[in-house]
């Protein structure tokens, strides 16, 4: 029995919730107004009054949970299951957390609340500041950011507000070809054009491809580190020096902080803006696709660029600074998602300096056993000691028995775990992408070895079962090719 | 922190360590792992890093905290504030203190939704991707407008990827941006645009509204999108049909804020009257105050605009068998796949944000959403008028109002706001930080969480300044 069973919706449709409404149906208790019942035509002009009510559902309260419900139970989470997704570090998000994020002093503070009534809130990003820049070896944090991605842009325009004060006309970014989109995206967002760079066949920056394209005109280097194979960047005290001495900056994409917290430093690295995810690294849950936090830290020469406002502490007071006239400006509203940073400062607080230093250590102790159990039935393009992930190829699967790794991919779910990460990064074929992180216990990544070696085997003896699955899902395979030729975004009464 | 025999070394072979309860590898454990991958020591598993950038000494933290202790810590954090079930709020200004059901959170909480990823493999994650489906088709309901994405990161920077999205389909260069619109979104706007050539020009308003005067002398061939807020950051109601109506004669387009989405239970929807583009702010929507985040980010369009809207898209197909099942879908725009020629470099968004939205209007329905955005309006009329007849107090604009309106005080906000604050009230917001011309002024806030009880003594306290 999979974990799915109950969840499945048999031969019909699974409802959605406008299927439950029944005209009349309240799923809501407000009271009356208790205060003058002006005719509403005195309140606001006729012309500006709402015709027809929005066509909500009209559901009881128990039609709400009950769908809900058993829309979560069609659902994979980390509280379920085994979630080796590359790139992501799926690790398990503790629920003292949630607790702590709920609390009504933090949860129901308003961000314009007087700076004398949010004192708590203010030393917690203070002092999450204070931890994070001796974690990364960065000078100032801003936690404005909403994600890694909104990290980038404030990274990069800080970059750029820093070469327009020195008057320096900068107009490149580099990225590497291993990297995620959101780099060459941001840096477009940005107004950079973008150079790629290619990798070597160790998988790390290709050198020598480096010091060819890197001059005056290049403002930054987008760098992933570990990369996005899973590799340390072992030349990168080379990059470090190429893009330096050509007065460029350097930037780390910190996905894979997760790898070397507490074994070295990007600062150390001589890194001069990076992100963090907090949603990664830092245990903040996932939501099924945010929020996030993307926390970013820079050299004490950026810092004048950071988004305002900033926190600053008076020995026990605190506040919040606007008055920074080389700002970047805002890239969102207030002040940052609050929430995900108690959760984050909660994870660092119980770990100490040696729980995080446990985390990165068996982190890649992890992924170097799963990658010394599964070596030898797949293709590995890259055969290096990897960090806290690693990229393997189906490419022999799909040329010896036209299974693709998209294929063995969705069998996974058969067996009960997330899939990987897969066609990711683009310079390997048929990549395969596996983070198993450090929550996850030694029995577990058994499991998740055998039940990749069962389907290696299945592709070989039994590939129409590969190709099918998924076979034990809430649904079949899904059409992808028809939802993208005829949009369906919306439900309509019919 | 627990003492270690040397210094900040990757600890070797199975040397004795504290088992910390989410690392659930033991000691013998590691060593057998070790014997399989074939190396003699975990430190081993790190000969690719130079040991010039090593850290040579452990991290400079505080001590691991146990549960009991790390607990009692954030709490003292969190009771040295003043938050909205301590204090009466009557603060707005884009962050709203609406009433929560409780099923709201007691369903989007729940782990199988908190702890996933984005669906990716959409088959596991049927029920994200519905909830998505679902709270898009909502929102197309309550703004009247054709297509919606998955979430933005918040109210502003939806609205800038708004002012990007309308210069990607007009091809024009210029946006044109209503100081009625909220401070901190014009900041934001003006960040995004900046690096792309995209020229922002602040319409001034007057009486509290958007001068339409204005508006009309600064459309030109080169106007990419009017982008106005309503109810505008002064609560006030603007005349969204005659901004259409101008932006539409230039061939730019409307792009509409909307901070407060509970107003569109009352007020005709964006959709209605020829908004483009809805941009805006979700937290209202069952989501909590947060000091500031996360929120969640609406962004909705015209249909024909569905191929350049930024952000995750969930679409409705079959699958194999014939039933119905939902994935993500146009991701060509996504940087995923298009990399530098996105449509924006959104990846992480605010899903279980929308997924709260969705259970908060499914709860509310057809006719609650009404019910709570009638009582919104009514308590806020009612504080407004009682404000208004204080002596010495007055009202900055005269335009009708949603639930906030803008107070003239005789006393500088800020002072009134402290001596509210010892009276256990969080007042209004003082407008002078961002208006100079308004530094007697007070915008104030009255949600349906109000009573008649706390609006009659906050006129009393105010009736009672000197
Ligand atoms: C290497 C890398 N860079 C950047 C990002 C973008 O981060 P976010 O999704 O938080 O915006 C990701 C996320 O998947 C990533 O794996």
């Amino acid at each position: 029995m999979t974990p799915f069973d109950k969840a499945q919706g048999g031969p019909r449709d699974f409802p959605v919730i406008f299927d439950f409404s029944v005209p009349g149906r309240v799923g809501s208790s407000y009271p009356n107004p208790d205060v003058p019942d002006t005719p509403l035509e005195q309140l606001i002009p006729a012309s500006q009054l709402r015709k027809e009510p929005a066509a909500l559902p009209e559901v009881s309260e128990l039609d709400v949970v009950r769908h809900y419900t058993r829309l979560s139970h069609r659902n994979f989470s980390i509280d379920e299951g085994f979630y080796p997704l590359g790139s992501c570090t799926m690790k398990y998000n503790p629920k003292i957390h949630e607790d702590a994020a709920r609390l009504a002093g933090f949860a129901r503070l308003h961000p314009y609340a007087p700076a004398e009534g949010a004192q708590g809130a203010l030393r917690l990003i203070c002092e999450l500041e204070e931890l994070l820049a001796e974690i990364s070896g960065m000078d100032r944090v801003t936690f404005q950011p909403a994600a890694g991605a909104h990290g980038e842009l404030t990274g990069l325009l800080m970059i750029r507000a820093y070469f327009e004060t020195r008057g320096e006309r900068r107009t490149k970014v580099i990225v590497p070809d291993s990297a995620h989109g959101t780099n060459p995206a941001t840096a477009a967002m940005v107004g950079y054009q973008v150079v790629t760079v290619k990798s070597d066949a160790r998988g790390n920056m290709d050198v020598r491809a480096l010091r060819e394209v890197m001059d005056g005109s290049v403002a930054a280097i987008m760098l992933t580190n570990p990369n996005t194979l899973g590799l340390f960047e072992e030349p990168i005290l080379d990059v470090e020096e190429i893009v330096h001495h050509a007065g460029g900056q350097l930037y780390l994409d910190g996905a894979n902080f997760n790898a070397v917290l507490g074994v070295t430093r990007p600062g150390d690295q001589g890194f001069d803006v990076m992100h963090m995810n907090l949603h990664k690294t830092f245990t903040t849950p996932h939501g099924g696709g945010g929020p996030g936090a993307g926390a970013v830290g820079v050299k004490a020469h950026l810092a004048p660029f950071l988004p305002v406002p900033v926190v600053e502490r008076d020995g026990e007071r605190f506040r919040l600074d606007d008055q920074r006239p080389q700002s970047i400006g805002k890239i969102r509203a207030f002040y940052g998602n609050f929430g995900n940073l108690v959760r984050a400062y909660a994870y660092i607080r119980s770990m100490g300096a040696d729980g995080l230093r446990q985390v990165a250590e068996t982190a890649v102790l992890n992924a170097n056993y799963l990658l010394a159990r599964l070596r030898s039935r797949f293709d590995l393009p890259y055969d290096r000691l990897c960090k806290h992930e690693f990229v393997l190829s189906g490419a022999r699967q799909k040329r010896q028995h036209g299974v693709a790794t998209r294929d063995m991919a969705k069998r996974m779910l058969d067996y009960g775990f997330h899939a990987p990460t897969i066609y990711f990064p683009l310079i390997v074929e048929e990549a395969i992408m596996i983070e198993p992180t450090e929550t996850e216990s030694k029995r577990t990544l058994d499991e998740f070895a055998d039940a990749m070696l069962a389907i290696a085997r299945e592709a070989q003896d039994d590939p129409e079962v590969v190709k099918t699955a998924p076979h034990s899902t809430p649904v079949k395979r899904l059409d992808e090719v028809r939802a993208a030729r005829q949009p369906d975004l919306r439900w309509r009464a019919r | 922190m627990t003492p270690r025999g040397r210094g900040g070394n990757v600890t070797t072979g199975v040397e004795r360590r504290t088992q910390h309860k989410y690392i659930p590898a033991t000691d013998a454990e590691r060593e057998e792992m070790l014997r399989t991958i074939g190396a003699a020591s975990v430190e081993e598993l790190f000969a690719d890093i130079p040991s010039r950038v090593r850290l040579d000494r452990p991290l400079r933290l505080p001590p691991a905290l146990s549960d009991p202790e790390l607990m009692a810590q954030l709490r003292a954090m969190a009771d040295a504030n003043v938050h909205s079930d301590r204090a009466v709020c009557f603060l707005g200004a884009g962050a709203y203190d609406h009433y929560v059901p409780s099923v709201v959170w007691h369903l989007a909480g729940r782990g199988e939704f908190l702890t996933a990823y984005t669906p990716y493999q959409a088959e596991l994650m049927q029920g994200e991707l519905q909830a998505g489906y679902e709270y898009q088709s909502m929102l197309c309901e309550i703004t009247g407008m054709g297509v919606a994405n998955a979430s933005m990161y918040d109210g502003a920077s939806a609205a800038a990827e708004a002012a990007v999205m309308a210069k990607d389909l007009t091809g024009r260069g210029e946006v044109l941006v209503s100081t009625a619109v909220h401070p901190e979104y014009r900041q934001v706007i003006r960040t995004y645009t900046a690096p792309l050539g995209l020229r922002v020009t602040e319409i001034p308003y007057r009486h509290g509204l958007t001068d339409l005067d204005a508006v009309a002398r600064a459309l030109s061939p080169r106007t990419a999108a009017i982008i106005i807020q309503h109810p505008n950051f002064f609560g006030c109601l603007e005349d969204g049909a005659a901004c259409a109506e101008l932006a539409h004669r230039a061939g730019a387009l409307l792009v509409c804020a909307v901070a407060e989405p509970l107003s569109l239970g009352i007020l005709e929807p964006p959709g209605a009257w020829g908004a483009d583009i809805v941009a805006g702010e979700g937290q209202p929507l069952g989501n909590h105050l947060n000091f500031g985040g996360p929120y969640l980010g609406m962004l909705a369009a015209r249909q024909e605009f569905v191929r350049r809207i930024p952000g995750r898209l969930v679409g409705a197909t079959v699958d194999a068998e014939g039933r119905r099942g939902f994935v993500l879908t146009l991701q060509t725009r996504e940087q995923h796949i298009r990399r530098e020629k996105a449509s924006s470099n959104i990846c992480t968004n605010e899903a279980l944000l929308a997924l709260a939205a969705a259970i908060y209007m499914a709860s509310l329905g057809k006719a609650g959403f009404r019910k709570v955005s009638e009582l919104n309006l009514r308590k806020a009329a009612y504080a407004r008028e009682a404000i208004r007849e204080i002596p010495k107090f007055g009202l900055a604009f005269e335009a009708p109002t949603f639930n906030e309106f803008v107070v003239r005080t005789p006393l500088a906000p800020e002072e009134i706001n402290r001596r509210l604050l010892a009276a256990g009230i969080l007042g209004g917001a003082p407008l002078g930080r961002w208006y100079p011309e308004l530094s007697d002024a007070w915008l104030v806030c009255v949600t349906e969480q109000r009573t008649k009880a706390e609006i009659d003594r906050l006129v009393a306290l105010l009736e009672g300044l000197r």
